[in-house]
């Protein structure tokens, strides 16, 4: 199989690789896919609970060269979006960042997945921490 | 040590220049037709093919009068199956084989299982072996064939053949084997293991592609098989078509430098396979073997150029993608054409995250030392960066057990 340019280049130079700590309020962890079926995303962001925008954004993943690129790149993307902005990401804009072949696109669909799961965490978490924090997002 | 490095020798294996040079001539000088009986062209093609015949026989324990020459091992399992399936029609219709076959011998089954043919496909156990109870009691009086691969072309594992045969014979079924990763590589001999049939492949063993061969059985019993492929009446009847005599040349001379060099061969691809695999495992913890391994490096349950092996939390495909100038195969689903991934390795119930952790190395005549060096470095860089990378590993190594992780499934 033939990788794009920019797969290679994500794989060969993985962008934010690494874990941060779940407990923490602002991060929002995201977890998806199933060894069994030969991909696990995990993907955390890390949110200014102020500006509802994005501060720092990690992953990890099990799982082919496109699915490396799909949630490294999704990393990059992250950074500096508000959490709205980052919703708006669509599987369709990896796979034509990265010119994925068709056998590929779940790979961006686990991503697109990952990063609604990671939100969600966050999310659920300024949820519980009370109203404020809530609608401090919600106003952005 | 020049690059990419070949690895995969289970896919295919570079001719040997010496298979090539007793090819040439019969391109252009001596080109005839084996079939042409009133000219010495003619003669010279037959004296050639029948040379080759005997350099088969000799190497599998067989008689010149019982090779058929084919297009390749595909087409022998397919004559050997459907051939017993119509000829001993009358006699039964069920035939048995194992889960871990071909897909020569899998999809032929499934063909025949549309024409009324009762296919039983025996699950095999951890180590890649079929359960000789198990075998016995799935034989009725409705069986006329047994059809086991002599080794195993993704995880090297040699069946007890001669078992095997013995059981058939007591049976009155007969046995075919795909023999196409054994033959050359172990000794193989059709009238030890109690073998009617037997499959091989001319490229598998240095010899050019598009050529092989069927053993059909003559004496005790004299197997019979019903032609697939009709036309001039060629090889006795059971393949038409007009012989390809420099490929059968390059398969007869394939099979005797095998013979010739098979023991001191096989040391040394065992030697260099043993030193992959212990390089591999004492650098990098939770590899897990795929298949029986036997003990001494030479014993029967292996072939000793294979090594398949599963590097836990990381994907095969990744891993091949960082080992891009080394060539080897993935069990991985990211690079087979069905996204599923490798059904031999799932047979043996390993779980499919090992199976998508999977590589086959396929060791060969042309692989050095130096060559086994590289690709041990290589595969043990790549997987400790991969695992730096794998949120399963962090995982595992935080003692969580993924056994029991409630995984969203997508």
């Amino acid at each position: 199989m033939a990788y794009s340019d920019k797969v290679i280049d994500h794989y060969n130079n993985p962008r934010n690789v690494g874990s941060m700590d779940k407990s923490d309020p602002n991060v929002g962890t995201g977890m998806v896919g199933a060894p069994e079926c030969g991909d696990v995303m995990k993907l955390q962001v890390k949110v200014n609970p102020e500006t509802g925008i994005i501060e720092d954004a990690k992953f990890k993943t099990f799982g082919c060269g496109s699915a490396i690129a799909s949630s490294s790149l999704a990393t990059e993307w992250l950074r500096g979006k508000t959490v709205d902005e980052a919703l708006a990401i669509k599987n369709t804009d990896i796979v034509n960042e990265l010119s994925l072949p068709p056998v590929k696109i779940h790979c961006s669909v686990l991503a697109e997945d990952a990063i609604k799961a990671a939100i969600g965490d966050y999310k659920k978490k300024a949820a519980s921490q009370g109203e404020t924090v809530g609608a401090s997002v919600a106003s952005n | 040590m020049k690059l990419p490095i070949y690895m995969d020798y289970h896919a295919t294996t570079p001719m040997d220049p010496r298979v090539f040079e007793a090819m040439k001539p019969y391109f252009l000088e001596t080109f005839g037709n084996a079939a042409s009986r009133n000219h010495s062209f003619g003669w010279e093609a037959e004296e050639a093919v029948e040379k080759s015949r005997k350099q088969i026989a000799s190497l599998i324990g067989a008689t010149a009068k019982e090779i058929v020459f084919t297009s390749g091992a595909t087409e022998s399992n397919n004559l050997a199956l459907k051939g017993v399936a119509e000829m001993y029609a009358e006699k039964g219709n069920h035939i048995i084989t194992a889960a871990t076959e071909h897909k020569a011998i899998l999809d032929t089954c499934k063909r025949l299982e549309k024409h009324g043919v009762r296919v039983t496909y025996l699950p095999v156990q951890t180590n890649g072996l079929v359960d000789l109870e198990q075998l016995q009691a799935a034989i009725t009086d409705k069986t006329i064939l047994i059809s086991l691969m002599y080794a195993n072309n993704e995880i090297g594992v040699i069946q007890p053949i001669a078992e095997l045969g013995k059981i058939a014979k007591s049976k009155g079924v007969l046995l075919h084997t795909d023999a196409t990763q054994a033959v050359g590589k172990v000794p193989v001999n059709v009238i030890k293991d109690n073998v009617d049939l037997m499959s091989l492949s001319g490229h598998k063993m240095y010899g050019p592609k598009g050529v092989g061969a069927l053993y059909v059985r003559r004496k005790s019993p004299r197997v019979q098989i019903t032609a697939q492929m009709d036309g001039g009446g060629h090889e006795r009847g059971m393949r038409s078509g007009t012989l390809n005599v420099p490929g059968i040349v390059g398969l007869g001379e394939a099979c005797a430098l095998c013979q010739a060099e098979m023991p001191e061969e096989s040391k040394r691809m065992a030697f260099l396979r043993d030193k992959l695999r212990d390089k591999l495992q004492s650098e990098l913890d939770e590899t897990y073997i795929n298949g029986a391994l036997d003990v001494n490096h030479l014993g029967e349950h292996r072939l000793p150029n294979n090594l398949n092996i599963s590097f836990a939390y990381v994907e095969g495909e990744s891993l091949l993608m960082g080992i891009n100038d080394i060539a080897v195969s993935s069990g991985s689903a990211c690079t087979s054409a069905t996204l599923e991934p490798s059904y031999v390795l799932k047979a043996l119930g390993a779980g499919d995250d090992l199976a998508h952790s999977s590589i086959r190395f396929g060791l060969g005549r042309f692989n050095t030392e130096e060559e086994v060096d590289y690709v041990a470095a290589k595969v043990i860089d790549v997987v400790k960066k991969l695992r730096e990378l794998s949120p399963l590993y962090e995982m595992a190594k935080e003692g969580i057990d993924l056994s029991k992780v409630q995984w969203a499934a997508h």
